[in-house]
């Protein structure tokens, strides 16, 4: 059942994506150190927020980070768009086990996902999986429409304008 | 026109979630069949396949006709671009992020390497 829609394989650790079933969203990637470490640059907010917000996603960024790692703490992320107006992710940490996993919820609307994060040892280096699962199909699709789904349209959107300024 | 390609997606990645349906594709692209070859190649019952074949219908993957009192079902003309655009999209985001997130590791590595954290 599951649908295994995207991987790359390479000498390199890539990142493996796949939608599973129709609430679920898996991503996988191996890391080249112990998970001491990789969780280390997951829960403290100033090196979270080093890499949360990839710099190829133009336009936004991440404008405060508050983390507060450990079962039965909240998280909220607030990111500009270039407006005074920012847009808000927070939530709870449903369980913390330092150097193992972190669940959270995304508690912005009524159908936020559940997050868990696994970091598992692979003789020094980690295998990370990032898994999502949200209450509804609808909810995975609205979810994504307001993240990743809107790049493309994004990138479009920057292509047509600098086409015209040709 | 936006909300409507999401609309789309939704419709499409849920018709393709199902192993059923995602061999009923299979079988369509070696040329047209009726709901009963169907219905009789993956032993089901004739409402079941119906059902199936609606929903691969709805999400354009699929096109039926009736002649006579037989349904022939054959492949749509949608092909899968707008799913692997999406997708593309994610594996993008995600492979940036963790991009990134590999040259902290790597920093935090080798200060953990000197000794002096930990």
């Amino acid at each position: 059942m599951d649908q295994p829609v995207s991987s790359r394989d390479g000498a390199q650790n890539r990142t493996s994506i796949e939608r599973k079933g129709d609430r679920e969203l898996l991503v996988t990637r191996t890391f080249d150190a112990p998970p001491s470490i990789v969780f280390k640059a997951w829960s403290q907010a100033e090196l979270f927020r080093r890499w949360w917000m990839p710099k190829s996603v133009t336009g936004v960024s991440l404008v405060s980070c508050e983390l507060d790692v450990r079962t039965g703490g909240k998280y909220r992320l607030e990111f500009g768009t270039g407006g005074p107006e920012t847009m808000s992710f927070y939530g709870k940490y449903l369980e913390v086990v330092p150097n193992e996993r972190i669940v959270w919820t995304n508690d912005e609307g009524e159908e936020g996902a559940i997050t868990t994060v696994t970091f598992e040892d692979q003789g020094g280096k980690t295998l990370l999986t990032f898994h999502e699962a949200y209450p509804s199909e609808q909810a995975l699709a609205e979810a994504l429409q307001g993240s990743a789904a809107g790049l493309p349209e994004q990138m479009d959107q920057l292509d047509e304008l600098l086409s015209s300024l040709d | 026109m936006v909300q409507h390609a999401h609309a789309s997606l939704d419709l499409s990645f849920s018709a393709l979630s199902d192993a059923t349906r995602r061999g009923i594709i299979d079988r369509l692209g070696q040329g047209q069949a009726s709901i009963t070859v169907l219905a009789d190649r993956f032993g089901m019952t004739l409402t079941g396949m119906k059902k199936h074949v609606q929903v691969l219908e709805q999400a354009g993957f699929v096109v039926t006709q009736k002649v006579g009192r037989v349904r022939t079902c054959r492949l749509g003309q949608r092909g899968l671009e707008a799913e692997a655009a999406w997708i593309e999209a994610h594996r993008k985001l995600f492979e940036d992020r963790f991009d990134a997130l590999d040259e902290i590791i790597s920093e935090l590595k080798e200060e953990a390497g000197h000794g002096s954290a930990g």
